[in-house]
Protein backbone atom coordinates (compact mmCIF):
# COMPACT_ATOMS: atom_id res chain seq x y z
CA UNK A 1 0.00 0.00 0.00
CA UNK A 2 3.02 2.28 -0.03
CA UNK A 3 3.54 2.36 -3.78
CA UNK A 4 2.11 5.89 -4.05
CA UNK A 5 5.79 6.84 -4.37
CA UNK A 6 5.83 6.05 -8.10
CA UNK A 7 3.90 8.75 -9.94
CA UNK A 8 2.88 7.64 -13.45
CA UNK A 9 6.31 6.74 -14.74
CA UNK A 10 6.78 7.69 -18.39
CA UNK A 11 8.78 4.54 -19.17
CA UNK A 12 6.48 1.61 -19.95
CA UNK A 13 8.96 -1.09 -19.00
CA UNK A 14 9.17 0.17 -15.40
CA UNK A 15 5.60 -0.91 -14.69
CA UNK A 16 6.72 -4.32 -13.52
CA UNK A 17 8.99 -2.74 -10.88
CA UNK A 18 6.67 0.08 -9.83
CA UNK A 19 3.10 -1.14 -10.15
CA UNK A 20 0.35 1.38 -9.34
CA UNK A 21 -1.09 1.32 -5.83
CA UNK A 22 -4.44 -0.29 -5.09
CA UNK A 23 -5.93 3.16 -4.59
CA UNK A 24 -4.64 4.31 -7.97
CA UNK A 25 -6.12 1.21 -9.61
CA UNK A 26 -9.48 1.69 -7.90
CA UNK A 27 -9.80 5.35 -8.88
CA UNK A 28 -8.50 4.81 -12.42
CA UNK A 29 -11.14 2.15 -13.06
CA UNK A 30 -13.85 4.20 -11.32
CA UNK A 31 -13.01 7.10 -13.60
CA UNK A 32 -13.13 5.08 -16.83
CA UNK A 33 -16.36 3.48 -15.72
CA UNK A 34 -18.08 6.76 -14.85
CA UNK A 35 -16.98 8.36 -18.14
CA UNK A 36 -18.25 5.37 -20.08
CA UNK A 37 -21.65 6.35 -21.36
CA UNK A 38 -22.69 3.74 -23.89
CA UNK A 39 -19.72 1.48 -23.21
CA UNK A 40 -16.57 1.55 -21.12
CA UNK A 41 -14.16 -0.14 -23.54
CA UNK A 42 -13.08 3.04 -25.36
CA UNK A 43 -12.31 4.78 -22.08
CA UNK A 44 -10.54 1.74 -20.67
CA UNK A 45 -8.28 1.55 -23.70
CA UNK A 46 -7.51 5.26 -23.52
CA UNK A 47 -6.74 5.19 -19.78
CA UNK A 48 -4.74 1.95 -19.71
CA UNK A 49 -2.77 2.37 -22.94
CA UNK A 50 -2.43 6.11 -23.51
CA UNK A 51 -2.89 7.88 -20.20
CA UNK A 52 -1.22 5.56 -17.69
CA UNK A 53 0.84 3.48 -20.15
CA UNK A 54 0.17 0.35 -18.14
CA UNK A 55 0.05 -1.77 -21.29
CA UNK A 56 0.99 -1.49 -24.96
CA UNK A 57 -1.83 -1.46 -27.51
CA UNK A 58 -1.00 -5.06 -28.48
CA UNK A 59 -1.03 -6.27 -24.88
CA UNK A 60 -4.36 -4.57 -24.36
CA UNK A 61 -5.87 -6.17 -27.46
CA UNK A 62 -4.64 -9.58 -26.41
CA UNK A 63 -6.02 -9.23 -22.88
CA UNK A 64 -9.32 -7.89 -24.15
CA UNK A 65 -9.66 -10.68 -26.71
CA UNK A 66 -9.40 -13.23 -23.93
CA UNK A 67 -11.95 -11.40 -21.77
CA UNK A 68 -14.28 -10.99 -24.72
CA UNK A 69 -14.42 -14.68 -25.51
CA UNK A 70 -14.86 -15.72 -21.93
CA UNK A 71 -18.47 -15.62 -20.77
CA UNK A 72 -19.75 -12.66 -18.80
CA UNK A 73 -19.54 -8.88 -19.16
CA UNK A 74 -16.18 -8.51 -20.87
CA UNK A 75 -15.03 -5.18 -19.49
CA UNK A 76 -15.68 -6.48 -15.96
CA UNK A 77 -13.60 -9.56 -16.75
CA UNK A 78 -10.88 -7.25 -18.01
CA UNK A 79 -10.76 -5.27 -14.77
CA UNK A 80 -10.07 -8.35 -12.64
CA UNK A 81 -7.61 -9.91 -15.09
CA UNK A 82 -5.75 -6.66 -15.67
CA UNK A 83 -5.64 -5.51 -12.05
CA UNK A 84 -4.34 -8.85 -10.86
CA UNK A 85 -1.64 -8.80 -13.51
CA UNK A 86 -0.27 -5.59 -11.98
CA UNK A 87 -0.84 -6.22 -8.28
CA UNK A 88 -2.03 -9.75 -7.66
CA UNK A 89 -5.50 -10.67 -6.46
CA UNK A 90 -5.81 -7.49 -4.36
CA UNK A 91 -5.09 -5.38 -7.44
CA UNK A 92 -7.69 -7.33 -9.39
CA UNK A 93 -10.29 -6.76 -6.71
CA UNK A 94 -9.43 -3.04 -6.48
CA UNK A 95 -9.94 -2.60 -10.23
CA UNK A 96 -13.12 -4.73 -10.17
CA UNK A 97 -14.56 -2.71 -7.28
CA UNK A 98 -13.62 0.57 -8.93
CA UNK A 99 -15.26 -0.40 -12.20
CA UNK A 100 -18.49 -1.70 -10.68
CA UNK A 101 -18.97 0.06 -7.35
CA UNK A 102 -19.66 3.69 -8.26
CA UNK A 103 -21.93 3.03 -11.29
CA UNK A 104 -23.83 0.36 -9.37
CA UNK A 105 -24.55 2.87 -6.58
CA UNK A 106 -25.69 5.39 -9.18
CA UNK A 107 -27.96 2.93 -10.98
CA UNK A 108 -29.41 1.75 -7.67
CA UNK A 109 -30.32 5.38 -6.99
CA UNK A 110 -31.97 5.62 -10.41
CA UNK A 111 -33.82 2.37 -9.70
CA UNK A 112 -35.20 3.88 -6.48
CA UNK A 113 -36.35 6.97 -8.38
CA UNK A 114 -37.97 4.77 -11.03
CA UNK A 115 -39.65 2.77 -8.27
CA UNK A 116 -41.23 5.95 -6.90
CA UNK A 117 -41.99 7.85 -10.08
CA UNK A 118 -42.09 5.13 -12.75
CA UNK A 119 -45.85 5.52 -13.07
CA UNK A 120 -45.72 9.30 -13.57
CA UNK A 121 -46.91 9.96 -17.10
CA UNK A 122 -44.15 12.38 -18.16
CA UNK A 123 -41.41 10.00 -17.04
CA UNK A 124 -43.08 7.09 -18.80
CA UNK A 125 -43.14 9.04 -22.06
CA UNK A 126 -39.49 10.14 -21.74
CA UNK A 127 -38.35 6.59 -21.02
CA UNK A 128 -40.37 5.27 -23.94
CA UNK A 129 -38.47 7.63 -26.25
CA UNK A 130 -35.13 6.78 -24.68
CA UNK A 131 -35.70 3.06 -24.99
CA UNK A 132 -36.59 3.33 -28.70
CA UNK A 133 -33.23 5.00 -29.31
CA UNK A 134 -31.36 2.60 -27.01
CA UNK A 135 -32.64 -0.34 -29.05
CA UNK A 136 -31.60 1.45 -32.25
CA UNK A 137 -28.07 1.84 -30.84
CA UNK A 138 -27.95 -1.87 -30.10
CA UNK A 139 -29.10 -2.65 -33.65
CA UNK A 140 -26.35 -0.44 -35.09
CA UNK A 141 -23.77 -2.29 -32.97
CA UNK A 142 -25.06 -5.53 -34.50
CA UNK A 143 -24.69 -4.13 -38.04
CA UNK A 144 -21.14 -2.98 -37.31
CA UNK A 145 -20.15 -6.40 -35.99
CA UNK A 146 -21.82 -8.13 -38.92
CA UNK A 147 -20.15 -6.17 -41.71
CA UNK A 148 -16.78 -8.03 -41.57
CA UNK A 149 -18.64 -11.32 -42.01
CA UNK A 150 -20.49 -9.90 -45.02
CA UNK A 151 -17.30 -8.47 -46.50
CA UNK A 152 -15.46 -11.75 -46.15
CA UNK A 153 -18.52 -13.61 -47.51
CA UNK A 154 -18.21 -15.89 -44.50
CA UNK A 155 -21.25 -18.04 -45.35
CA UNK A 156 -20.72 -20.49 -42.51
CA UNK A 157 -20.41 -17.69 -39.98
CA UNK A 158 -23.53 -15.98 -41.29
CA UNK A 159 -25.45 -19.26 -41.13
CA UNK A 160 -24.41 -19.83 -37.51
CA UNK A 161 -25.42 -16.25 -36.73
CA UNK A 162 -28.85 -16.68 -38.34
CA UNK A 163 -29.43 -20.03 -36.63
CA UNK A 164 -28.67 -18.56 -33.20
CA UNK A 165 -30.84 -15.55 -33.96
CA UNK A 166 -33.76 -17.77 -34.98
CA UNK A 167 -33.40 -20.12 -32.01
CA UNK A 168 -33.16 -17.36 -29.40
CA UNK A 169 -35.01 -14.42 -30.95
CA UNK A 170 -37.83 -16.16 -32.83
CA UNK A 171 -38.27 -19.55 -31.14
CA UNK A 172 -37.33 -18.14 -27.70
CA UNK A 173 -35.45 -21.28 -26.72
CA UNK A 174 -33.47 -21.22 -23.46
CA UNK A 175 -29.94 -19.86 -23.89
CA UNK A 176 -28.05 -22.73 -22.18
CA UNK A 177 -29.63 -25.35 -24.43
CA UNK A 178 -28.92 -23.37 -27.58
CA UNK A 179 -25.30 -22.68 -26.65
CA UNK A 180 -24.59 -26.25 -25.59
CA UNK A 181 -25.50 -27.24 -29.13
CA UNK A 182 -24.15 -24.22 -31.02
CA UNK A 183 -20.73 -23.73 -29.40
CA UNK A 184 -19.33 -27.23 -30.09
CA UNK A 185 -20.87 -27.24 -33.55
CA UNK A 186 -19.44 -23.84 -34.45
CA UNK A 187 -16.02 -24.78 -33.06
CA UNK A 188 -15.95 -28.03 -35.03
CA UNK A 189 -17.05 -26.40 -38.28
CA UNK A 190 -14.57 -23.53 -37.92
CA UNK A 191 -11.70 -25.83 -37.05
CA UNK A 192 -12.47 -28.07 -40.01
CA UNK A 193 -12.68 -25.07 -42.31
CA UNK A 194 -9.31 -23.69 -41.12
CA UNK A 195 -7.61 -27.06 -41.56
CA UNK A 196 -9.11 -27.50 -44.98
CA UNK A 197 -8.07 -24.02 -46.09
CA UNK A 198 -4.46 -24.67 -45.24
CA UNK B 1 -37.57 -24.99 1.09
CA UNK B 2 -36.58 -21.75 2.79
CA UNK B 3 -33.57 -21.27 0.51
CA UNK B 4 -35.74 -21.58 -2.56
CA UNK B 5 -38.18 -18.95 -1.33
CA UNK B 6 -35.52 -16.40 -0.44
CA UNK B 7 -35.56 -13.85 -3.29
CA UNK B 8 -31.89 -12.92 -2.79
CA UNK B 9 -30.86 -16.53 -3.12
CA UNK B 10 -33.01 -16.89 -6.22
CA UNK B 11 -31.57 -13.72 -7.77
CA UNK B 12 -28.02 -14.80 -7.08
CA UNK B 13 -28.47 -18.25 -8.57
CA UNK B 14 -30.35 -17.04 -11.60
CA UNK B 15 -27.84 -14.36 -12.58
CA UNK B 16 -24.74 -16.41 -11.80
CA UNK B 17 -26.05 -19.09 -14.12
CA UNK B 18 -27.03 -16.68 -16.89
CA UNK B 19 -23.64 -14.94 -16.76
CA UNK B 20 -21.85 -18.19 -17.53
CA UNK B 21 -23.72 -18.36 -20.84
CA UNK B 22 -23.28 -14.67 -21.72
CA UNK B 23 -20.82 -15.17 -24.57
CA UNK B 24 -19.94 -11.83 -26.12
CA UNK B 25 -20.91 -9.62 -23.20
CA UNK B 26 -23.97 -8.48 -21.35
CA UNK B 27 -26.05 -7.59 -24.41
CA UNK B 28 -25.83 -11.19 -25.58
CA UNK B 29 -27.55 -12.26 -22.36
CA UNK B 30 -30.57 -10.01 -22.78
CA UNK B 31 -32.87 -12.63 -24.36
CA UNK B 32 -32.22 -14.96 -21.45
CA UNK B 33 -32.58 -12.16 -18.87
CA UNK B 34 -35.89 -11.24 -20.50
CA UNK B 35 -37.08 -14.84 -20.65
CA UNK B 36 -36.32 -15.47 -16.98
CA UNK B 37 -37.35 -12.09 -15.52
CA UNK B 38 -40.53 -11.56 -17.56
CA UNK B 39 -41.77 -14.95 -18.77
CA UNK B 40 -40.56 -17.47 -16.18
CA UNK B 41 -40.33 -15.67 -12.83
CA UNK B 42 -42.69 -12.75 -13.55
CA UNK B 43 -40.39 -10.36 -11.73
CA UNK B 44 -41.30 -7.49 -14.07
CA UNK B 45 -43.45 -6.62 -17.09
CA UNK B 46 -42.29 -6.29 -20.67
CA UNK B 47 -42.52 -2.51 -20.33
CA UNK B 48 -40.51 -2.44 -17.10
CA UNK B 49 -37.84 -4.55 -18.78
CA UNK B 50 -37.61 -2.11 -21.69
CA UNK B 51 -37.40 0.77 -19.19
CA UNK B 52 -34.61 -0.99 -17.30
CA UNK B 53 -32.65 -1.37 -20.54
CA UNK B 54 -33.16 2.32 -21.30
CA UNK B 55 -32.03 3.42 -17.82
CA UNK B 56 -28.97 1.17 -18.02
CA UNK B 57 -28.07 2.70 -21.39
CA UNK B 58 -28.48 6.21 -20.00
CA UNK B 59 -26.15 5.49 -17.09
CA UNK B 60 -22.38 5.43 -17.23
CA UNK B 61 -20.61 2.18 -16.54
CA UNK B 62 -20.65 -1.28 -18.06
CA UNK B 63 -23.96 -2.08 -19.77
CA UNK B 64 -24.36 -5.13 -17.55
CA UNK B 65 -26.03 -2.81 -15.04
CA UNK B 66 -29.48 -3.74 -16.36
CA UNK B 67 -29.23 -6.65 -13.89
CA UNK B 68 -28.83 -4.14 -11.05
CA UNK B 69 -32.21 -2.68 -12.01
CA UNK B 70 -33.84 -6.10 -12.25
CA UNK B 71 -32.40 -7.02 -8.84
CA UNK B 72 -33.71 -3.79 -7.33
CA UNK B 73 -37.21 -4.37 -8.61
CA UNK B 74 -37.24 -7.81 -6.97
CA UNK B 75 -35.60 -7.17 -3.61
CA UNK B 76 -34.57 -3.52 -3.21
CA UNK B 77 -31.00 -2.44 -2.52
CA UNK B 78 -29.92 -5.92 -1.36
CA UNK B 79 -31.39 -7.37 -4.55
CA UNK B 80 -29.52 -4.84 -6.68
CA UNK B 81 -26.23 -5.79 -4.98
CA UNK B 82 -26.89 -9.54 -5.18
CA UNK B 83 -27.78 -9.42 -8.88
CA UNK B 84 -24.73 -7.32 -9.78
CA UNK B 85 -22.26 -9.46 -7.85
CA UNK B 86 -23.76 -12.69 -9.20
CA UNK B 87 -23.65 -11.47 -12.79
CA UNK B 88 -20.04 -10.21 -12.58
CA UNK B 89 -18.19 -12.16 -9.90
CA UNK B 90 -18.13 -15.78 -11.10
CA UNK B 91 -17.27 -15.00 -14.72
CA UNK B 92 -14.53 -12.53 -13.76
CA UNK B 93 -13.03 -15.20 -11.48
CA UNK B 94 -13.20 -17.67 -14.36
CA UNK B 95 -11.49 -15.21 -16.72
CA UNK B 96 -8.78 -14.71 -14.10
CA UNK B 97 -8.14 -18.43 -13.76
CA UNK B 98 -8.06 -18.95 -17.52
CA UNK B 99 -5.70 -16.01 -18.07
CA UNK B 100 -3.31 -17.43 -15.47
CA UNK B 101 -3.47 -20.80 -17.14
CA UNK B 102 -2.93 -19.34 -20.62
CA UNK B 103 0.18 -17.46 -19.56
CA UNK B 104 1.75 -20.90 -19.10
CA UNK B 105 0.33 -22.51 -22.22
CA UNK B 106 1.05 -20.63 -25.42
CA UNK B 107 -0.62 -21.88 -28.54
CA UNK B 108 -0.81 -19.41 -31.40
CA UNK B 109 -3.69 -21.13 -33.14
CA UNK B 110 -6.51 -21.36 -30.57
CA UNK B 111 -7.43 -17.66 -30.36
CA UNK B 112 -8.12 -17.52 -34.12
CA UNK B 113 -10.29 -20.64 -34.03
CA UNK B 114 -12.14 -19.49 -30.92
CA UNK B 115 -12.71 -16.02 -32.33
CA UNK B 116 -13.88 -17.25 -35.73
CA UNK B 117 -16.37 -19.63 -34.12
CA UNK B 118 -17.70 -17.44 -31.31
CA UNK B 119 -18.09 -14.09 -33.09
CA UNK B 120 -21.04 -15.26 -35.25
CA UNK B 121 -22.68 -16.70 -32.13
CA UNK B 122 -22.46 -13.47 -30.20
CA UNK B 123 -23.73 -11.41 -33.16
CA UNK B 124 -26.71 -13.76 -33.42
CA UNK B 125 -27.37 -13.34 -29.70
CA UNK B 126 -27.17 -9.55 -29.91
CA UNK B 127 -29.50 -9.50 -32.92
CA UNK B 128 -31.98 -11.56 -30.90
CA UNK B 129 -31.62 -9.04 -28.06
CA UNK B 130 -32.47 -6.22 -30.43
CA UNK B 131 -35.56 -8.07 -31.69
CA UNK B 132 -36.83 -8.79 -28.18
CA UNK B 133 -36.31 -5.19 -27.10
CA UNK B 134 -38.04 -3.89 -30.25
CA UNK B 135 -41.05 -6.01 -29.39
CA UNK B 136 -41.00 -4.78 -25.79
CA UNK B 137 -40.54 -1.07 -26.45
CA UNK B 138 -41.75 -0.18 -29.96
CA UNK B 139 -45.50 -0.31 -29.46
CA UNK B 140 -46.40 2.26 -32.12
CA UNK B 141 -45.28 3.01 -35.67
CA UNK B 142 -43.61 6.34 -34.76
CA UNK B 143 -41.71 4.51 -31.99
CA UNK B 144 -40.50 1.88 -34.44
CA UNK B 145 -39.53 4.59 -36.92
CA UNK B 146 -37.47 6.32 -34.21
CA UNK B 147 -35.60 3.06 -33.54
CA UNK B 148 -34.82 2.65 -37.24
CA UNK B 149 -33.63 6.26 -37.57
CA UNK B 150 -31.46 5.97 -34.43
CA UNK B 151 -29.92 2.74 -35.77
CA UNK B 152 -29.19 4.39 -39.13
CA UNK B 153 -27.71 7.57 -37.62
CA UNK B 154 -25.53 5.59 -35.19
CA UNK B 155 -24.33 3.36 -38.03
CA UNK B 156 -23.26 6.05 -40.46
CA UNK B 157 -22.14 8.90 -38.18
CA UNK B 158 -19.91 9.11 -35.12
CA UNK B 159 -22.33 11.23 -33.09
CA UNK B 160 -22.19 10.66 -29.32
CA UNK B 161 -24.95 8.16 -28.42
CA UNK B 162 -25.97 10.35 -25.47
CA UNK B 163 -27.31 13.00 -27.87
CA UNK B 164 -29.44 10.42 -29.62
CA UNK B 165 -30.78 9.13 -26.29
CA UNK B 166 -31.55 12.70 -25.21
CA UNK B 167 -33.33 13.39 -28.49
CA UNK B 168 -35.42 10.26 -27.99
CA UNK B 169 -36.33 11.40 -24.49
CA UNK B 170 -37.46 14.79 -25.81
CA UNK B 171 -39.58 13.24 -28.57
CA UNK B 172 -41.16 10.94 -25.99
CA UNK B 173 -41.81 13.82 -23.59
CA UNK B 174 -43.47 15.77 -26.40
CA UNK B 175 -45.89 12.88 -26.78
CA UNK B 176 -44.94 12.06 -30.37
CA UNK B 177 -44.47 8.31 -29.90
Amino acid sequence: MTAETAPAAPVTADIAKHPPSLRTLFFAFAKMSLSGFGGVLVFARRAIVEEHRWMTAEEFNETFALCHFMPGPNIVNLSLVFGSRLRGIAGGLAAFAGLLGPPTLLVTGLAAIYGHFGQVDALRRVLAGVSCVAVGLLASAVFRMMSPLLKKRDVLGLMVMLAVFAAIGLARLPLPAVLLAAVPLSLAVTYAKLRWAR
Amino acid sequence: MSGDDNPLFQLFWTFALISLFAIGGANAAIPELHRIAVDVRHWMTDKQFADAFAIAQLSPGPNVLIVTLIGYSVAGVAGAAAATVAMCGPTAALAYVVSRWLSNVRDARWPAVLQASLVPLSIGLMAASALILVQASDRTWPAFLLTVVAAAVASITRVNPLWLLAAGGCLGFAGLL
